[in-house]
């Protein structure tokens, strides 16, 4: 896959999407052969492979005890990626959630969650993006953002794999569709 | 990154204080039923006060041993947490850590204050302080294996138990021998270093294990 490409992956749910996401970012062993990255299994890089992924599953991975911003901001500080205040607070805000980056994430909707979770697209600089099912309970508004996101990110050169049933209709990219069947 | 990830764990577990105060009193109600049932029989109480203060403080350990990686299993921070860019054992052990600042600290603590009860001298309540200051990191450490393995299985919290108590008996034995030697009269540094070696094995190795543990449970 060569940078600007952009994978759907449609197919009937137990097709294998998420098995698949999780055997690319890693997570999972495939049963037979190999996930390379530039030319060299994923197994092998190891640490520095992860480095240049971001995978969001379909759950959000946001902590319900912790606010917004201090979701983005540690899930950030894990990775070795430090996110200043001001720069975590822009995020959240061109996430749509101006103004209740401080409440602890129990207190916002299932959406608002999933856009606190997708918010770390916006900080990190990963080439490869691995997005599992994130348009579900996403408002029309966040669906264009989360469109927009991605052709940015691809137009600086990067690959997203997304499963998704919606159709994204980008405007930028490789657009290839990937139908897994049972 | 180590520090953030016991930084998270401490700030997580800060938000939820009633879960760690619960440990805390488990082992505080569990060791205070000892000398109520018994009675003021001071001889009796000093001979099973080192088994009771450490019996206690393992099942206290197993009430928040399920805790470990389960929430963040739940959440899906935990999959964010295996996809971070440095090796696993270091996030493993720094969730161990937390999970030994916040669950067994606060034992260790009041533990010379609860063993007031059992009529132990000053020194001894000492060497029960240190006994279990080497011992329950132990506890944690292996405690984490099982956690790792029962993670996402119904029931996971009985299934710990049984796979981790009979891994504590080593700790057990020279924690709670080394209050009983003090007891005696019995010079108890031979068990504290024992114990010493159990903590430094343990803490080479678990994270190890956990770690394999986790990714074959995330599998």
């Amino acid at each position: 896959m060569s940078p600007g490409t952009f994978v759907q992956l449609t197919g009937p749910n137990g097709s294998g999407k998420t098995s698949l996401l999780r055997i690319l970012c890693g997570l999972a062993a495939p049963a037979e052969g190999e996930v390379k990255w530039n030319g060299a299994d994923i197994r092998s890089l190891g640490e520095e492979y992860v480095a240049s992924v971001t995978y969001l599953g379909h759950r959000h991975g946001v902590k319900d005890e912790l606010s917004a911003i201090e979701n983005l901001r540690i899930s950030n500080a894990v990775n070795g990626v430090d996110v200043s205040q001001e720069r975590a607070r822009a995020a959240l805000k061109d996430m749509g959630l101006g103004g209740r980056e401080s409440l602890p994430a129990r207190f916002l909707s299932e959406g608002q969650r999933r856009r606190a979770g997708l918010a770390r697209l916006l900080v990190c600089n990963t080439t490869l993006w691995l997005l599992d099912e994130v348009l579900t309970s996403l408002d029309k508004g966040a669906v264009a953002l989360v469109r927009s996101l991605i052709e940015n990110h691809l137009n600086d050169g990067g690959i997203a794999i997304v499963a998704t049933h919606q159709e994204l209709e980008l405007s930028t990219g490789r657009f290839q569709r990937l139908e897994l069947t049972t | 990154m180590l520090r953030w990830i016991v930084w998270r764990d401490l700030m997580l577990a800060w938000r939820r204080r009633a879960d760690m105060l619960s440990t805390v009193f488990f082992f505080v109600i569990v060791v205070s039923l000892f000398p109520l049932g018994i009675g003021p029989e001071t001889q009796l109480l000093r001979t099973i006060a080192p088994g009771v203060v450490w019996v206690a403080a393992l099942l206290a350990s197993m009430l928040s041993l399920g805790r470990l990686f389960a929430n963040d299993y739940q959440d899906g921070t935990l999959e964010q947490l295996l996809l971070t860019p440095q090796p696993l054992f270091l996030v493993v052990l720094g969730k161990t850590l937390a999970h030994w600042i916040v669950s067994e600290v606060p034992l260790v603590l009041i533990a010379p204050l609860v063993g007031v009860q059992f009529d132990l001298s000053r020194e001894t309540l000492w060497i029960l302080f240190v006994s279990l200051l080497l011992g329950t990191p132990v506890l944690s450490l292996i405690g984490s294996v099982g956690a790792a393995l029962t993670l996402g299985l119904r029931g996971g919290g009985v299934l710990i138990s049984i796979l981790v108590l009979p891994l504590y008996i080593p700790a057990l034995i020279f924690g709670s021998g080394a209050v009983e030697a003090s007891i005696m009269g019995v010079n108890p540094a031979p068990h504290i270093y024992l114990l010493g070696a159990f903590a430094i094995v343990s803490a080479i190795f678990s994270p190890w294990a956990t770690a394999a543990a986790l990714r074959i449970s995330l599998e």
